[in-house]
């Protein structure tokens, strides 16, 4: 494919005074899945809010499938690029049924047919009908984040901003959620760029990832660096290992785990 | 190991009244932990671990009720305990870290005066002794310069420094052991490591017993000899943490194969089948 879906170049982005984020410059191509990895405050989210346009003060460029972003709110963009946010908690509002929620993107950009939409999303992240005219507090926290997620996609968009998804989930929630995003990814030929601080999650979900520290990538690695630990950076080599190394490396162990993985 | 174990329980009960009736959250659980024992207690939301490290401390709260067979800890029968006498056990012999320091320090205190107080409850001391625990306390959860950030208020520290002040404020009184619910689950990867490695020296290095809650099975393995898998209030499957990988329940083992590896191969992650439970 010719253009990236994501571009960004020479991006730095401030809140009020303090610049968070610094020389942020990477692409990402069309249907791939692409993870920012990094510890609190190394300005992860912060670049995906300023691809979705919810921090307008940066500096350099943003472009989303070939289109320069700018840095206002902007109708099209929200078409071809949507976010999910990591709490389902809080990002549903506690007093409009599902269906509005679902609803309300279609009815914003005069899109008709909504009812047989909403039906047909509800399908595809996996939720009952039943479960069309609740409020979120009836739901639990796996049902909200596939209801967070029909939302995203129901402008059909071509990308998608995930952050830390899963983060606020149970494991054995985590690995449903998981699987619908790598499903529909692969349905709908969908764009990933996701946070997350997990991972094993980026050995599941992603090709490629950025590390960051400190507002600044430090290293851009393949998914297969995980294997092995083969970082170039001292940070991510830390942070790696912090995060329990790969066991399945070890021949032994490896052998162990393919025995049972049939199971 | 040696003579009567440090804490003994047989069928425990926490229950809930609800308009439908009484509802179990724990439901008849039995451990014992040795001196000096790592014990893991691993289950998702809502599977009664934090209730069952609660109801220890006997911290449930009305209309929560808990029932016990047997609740023995060193010798003591903890149900028999009067409220008074409890809040002597509390702390300075059985502690008990939270979750969240941001939620469990006391905002408008200074570190040093929060870690000094949970001395005093239990200590008569005179203040230079007492300040000189407290900056040898913040020197042992290592954080540099004690005696500036005993002067500073929570909120002015990150989140690994305030585990660390409730790891010090939770071990000032010498406790025989030590409850942590998930110590670490509000923190990052790389500072999580350093608060359980600094659990784990301090709890070896006074002969401690520990009861680590947490969500995460690898986390626990690391870190602890022993494992109960909880699940709907009760234990489904108990076992030394390095046979972990050998668990023979079927939700454990679900558990397990749901969680993404580091070299992930699989191209859909298995889910547990809750058909016969509550859905997602």
């Amino acid at each position: 494919m010719s253009s990236p879906a994501i571009s960004l170049k020479d991006l730095d982005i401030s809140y009020g005074d303090t610049k968070v984020v610094r020389d942020v410059t990477f692409d990402v191509a069309t249907g791939e899945s692409f993870a920012l990895v990094g510890e609190s405050g190394s300005g992860k989210s912060t670049v995906l809010k300023a691809i979705a346009g919810l921090a307008p003060d940066w500096t350099g460029e943003i472009s989303v499938l070939g289109k320069p972003r700018g840095h206002g709110t902007d109708r099209a963009f929200s078409e071809t690029c949507q976010m999910v946010f990591q709490d389902p908690y809080a990002s549903l509002h506690p007093r409009k049924t599902i269906d509005t929620v679902l609803s309300e993107p279609l009815a914003i950009h005069g899109i008709g047919k909504r009812s047989e939409k909403v039906v047909e999303m509800l399908g595809a992240v996996g939720l009952d009908q039943r479960f069309r005219f609740r409020f979120p507090h009836q739901l639990s926290g796996g049902q909200r984040q596939r209801v967070a997620i029909a939302r995203a996609l129901m402008l059909e968009p071509k990308v998608m901003l995930l952050d830390e998804p899963t983060s606020a989930l149970d494991v054995s929630v985590q690995a449903e959620i998981l699987n619908l995003l790598k499903r529909l990814r692969r349905e709908q030929g969908l764009t990933y760029l996701m946070v997350t601080h997990n991972l094993p999650v980026v050995s599941f979900m992603c090709d490629r990832m950025a590390v960051m520290n400190k507002g600044r990538i430090v290293e851009i690695a393949p998914k297969t660096a995980l294997y092995d630990g083969s970082f170039a950076d001292p940070y991510t080599r830390d942070l790696y290992a912090a995060s329990g190394g790969n066991p399945d490396a070890d021949p032994v162990v490896a052998a162990a785990s393919e025995s049972k993985d049939p199971a | 190991m040696t003579g009567a174990p440090l804490l003994e329980i047989e069928d425990l009960r926490v229950s809930f009244a609800t308009p439908k009736g009484p509802v179990e959250v724990v439901k008849g659980l039995n451990l014992t932990l040795g001196r000096e024992e790592r014990l893991g207690i691993v289950g998702e939301s809502g599977s009664g671990k934090s209730m069952t490290g609660r109801s220890i401390l006997r911290l449930i709260r009305s209309p929560g009720k808990q029932t016990a067979k047997t609740l023995r800890f060193d010798g003591l029968d903890l149900m028999g305990q009067s409220n008074r006498q409890m809040r002597q056990i509390r702390g300075a012999r059985i502690s008990m870290i939270m979750q969240d320091p941001k939620f469990s320090l006391n905002p408008v205190m200074t570190i040093g005066h929060q870690i000094a107080e949970a001395l005093q409850v239990h200590e008569k001391l005179p203040r230079r002794d007492l300040q000189a625990r407290v900056i040898e306390m913040l020197n042992s959860v290592r954080i540099n310069e004690p005696e500036r950030v005993a002067k500073m208020y929570p909120h002015e520290v990150s989140g690994g420094m305030g585990q660390r002040v409730m790891i010090a404020m939770m071990l000032i009184p010498r406790p025989q052991l030590l409850i942590a619910d998930e110590p670490t689950s509000a923190l990052d990867v790389s500072v999580q490591a350093q608060v359980l490695d600094l659990i784990e020296e301090l709890v070896t290095g006074n002969g401690m017993g520990l009861i680590l809650i947490s969500h995460d099975l690898n986390l626990v393995a690391r870190y602890c000899d022993r494992i109960l898998v909880m699940n709907g209030g009760e234990v489904v499957e108990a076992c030394a943490a390095k046979d972990l990988h050998k668990a023979s329940h079927p939700y454990t083992k679900g558990l397990l194969a749901a969680q993404p590896r580091m070299q992930e191969t699989r191209d859909e992650l298995p889910v547990l089948d809750r058909s016969g439970g509550a859905g997602t």
